[in-house]
């Protein structure tokens, strides 16, 4: 916990230092960091390229976040570089502590985001966004022995997201659909593949969320979730998230989470945190 | 499962909540302040355009005066109140300048800061920001 705070309170200087911040878009269309280490909520990539870059303009984002269920804890700590609102690349080193087990698992994430078509509020058409991330164990040991086929592996996915400025209620409301081809075993953290099935399957997330101002959104997330390993049952995850972007430097997120049944250890549920600072 | 029943009632909520441009049409201008209450958004959004260094460079040597006629009998028109545009159409007026994305981006905070200023409510907010933004392409990139 020390360290988050550090961590936090390094972000929050760096933040505030705010030195020709990119600032060519709106307040909350860089989203929040999810757990992957993309833009996005904190389960689900979403199409929105990171930061608020537009035209020539370049940024990116730093985050620390923590999800603590019933039995395990997930720290991440991310970065990305935003390039002129078309090209996020992203890095997240997670680590999953096994609290039960006294040990933990390790992985890393790299990310490339591409803004193919349309955009978040303007024009007729959604944005959509193809990415990429790499995924690889730095600790293989229990990945391979419950049954995973391989210590690294790549995703690939497809997003689509858009803003209605006056939705329901006159709010204004965001909407993101991602399909991911995948083997990742609890998102790549139990290796990838298994003995159950071996192969990407094609997996839908989803994230709504009504701004109840500028500054303040609520929402929910969903993620489906293969279930290749044969020792324990994987469940889909589900998120119910409080965005809050005080300035286009700053975004912190909090949330209630639903995991469902992680190796064995049924209905983990907990709370979910994440600080953003974005340049 | 539950989960996933959850996320889609919600999704189908959403698409099927009624549209924004509704019979309340003049409901906008009256939450807008009226005429007197669109000429001093226009006003401060037109001040705050000129003080944002992103922005300013557009706005010089142009007819202050005109433009602030010309944009409030616009947002008057487009909020359902009784004033006729008399301007020209977007396009014409935009041709040449190059908006950029980014620019009319900070236009939009500049009407929004407008907006707080004049304590219009984040709903009106919303429904005039949205007849704008359907504006986007006979402005930006010409
Ligand atoms: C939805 C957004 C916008 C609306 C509704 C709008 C509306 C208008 C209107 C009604 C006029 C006056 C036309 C006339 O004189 O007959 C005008 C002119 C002008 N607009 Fe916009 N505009 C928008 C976006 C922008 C943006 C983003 C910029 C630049 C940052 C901009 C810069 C100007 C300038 C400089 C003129 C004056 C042109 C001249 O008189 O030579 N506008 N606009």
């Amino acid at each position: 916990m020390r360290k988050l705070f550090t961590h936090s309170a390094a972000l929050l200087l760096l933040a505030s230092s705010g030195a020709a911040a990119a600032e060519g878009r709106l307040l909350a269309t860089g989203g929040a960091t999810n757990v992957e280490g993309a833009a996005g909520g904190g389960l689900v990539p979403w199409a929105v390229i990171s930061a608020y870059t537009e035209d020539d303009e370049i940024g990116g984002t730093v985050a620390v976040s923590r999800a603590q269920v019933d039995d395990y804890r997930l720290d991440v700590t991310a970065a990305s570089f935003s390039f002129r609102n078309r090209l996020e690349v992203s890095v997240a080193s997670q680590i999953f502590n096994l609290e039960n087990l006294g040990t933990e698992l390790r992985q890393q994430v790299f990310g490339l985001k591409y803004r193919v078509a349309g955009d978040l509020i303007y024009g007729q058409l959604p944005q959509i966004s193809a990415g990429v991330q790499y995924k690889r164990n730095t600790r293989y040991d229990l990945p391979s022995a419950v049954g995973s086929q391989r210590d690294s592996d790549w995703d690939a996915y497809i997003a689509a997201s858009r803003v209605w400025l006056a939705g329901p209620f006159d709010r204004t409301w965001l909407a993101n659909v991602t399909v991911r081809a995948t083997r990742a075993n609890q998102f790549g953290l139990l290796g990838y593949g298994g003995d159950l099935n071996d192969s990407r399957k094609l997996q839908v997330e989803a994230a709504t969320g009504m701004f109840i101002n500028r500054a303040l959104a609520v929402g929910v997330e969903y993620r489906q979730k293969p279930d290749n390993l044969g020792f324990a049952e994987e469940e889909d995850a589900m998120s119910a998230f409080v965005a809050w972007f005080p300035s286009k430097n700053v975004a912190l997120v909090g949330a209630f989470l639903d995991l469902g049944s992680i190796a064995g250890a049924r209905s983990q549920t907990g709370y979910y945190l994440s600080l953003q600072a974005s340049f | 499962m539950n989960k996933l029943l959850m996320v889609t009632v919600l999704f189908a909520a959403l698409l099927m909540a009624p549209s924004q441009a509704d019979a309340r049409d003049d409901h906008l201008y009256n939450e807008l302040g009226g005429t007197a209450g669109i000429e001093q958004i226009v006003e401060d959004l037109l001040f705050n355009s000129i003080d944002d260094r992103r922005i300013r460079h557009h706005f010089e040597g142009v007819d202050m005066v005109r433009l602030h006629e010309k944009l409030s009998e616009q947002i008057c028109e487009l909020a359902g109140g009784p004033c006729v545009y008399t301007g020209d159409d977007m396009v014409k007026s935009h041709t040449g300048m190059g908006v950029t994305r980014g620019d009319f981006n900070a236009l939009v905070e500049a009407l929004q800061l407008a907006m707080d200023d004049n304590e219009v409510s984040v709903p009106a907010q919303n429904r005039l920001l949205a007849r704008l933004a359907s504006m986007y392409d006979e402005i930006v990139g010409l």
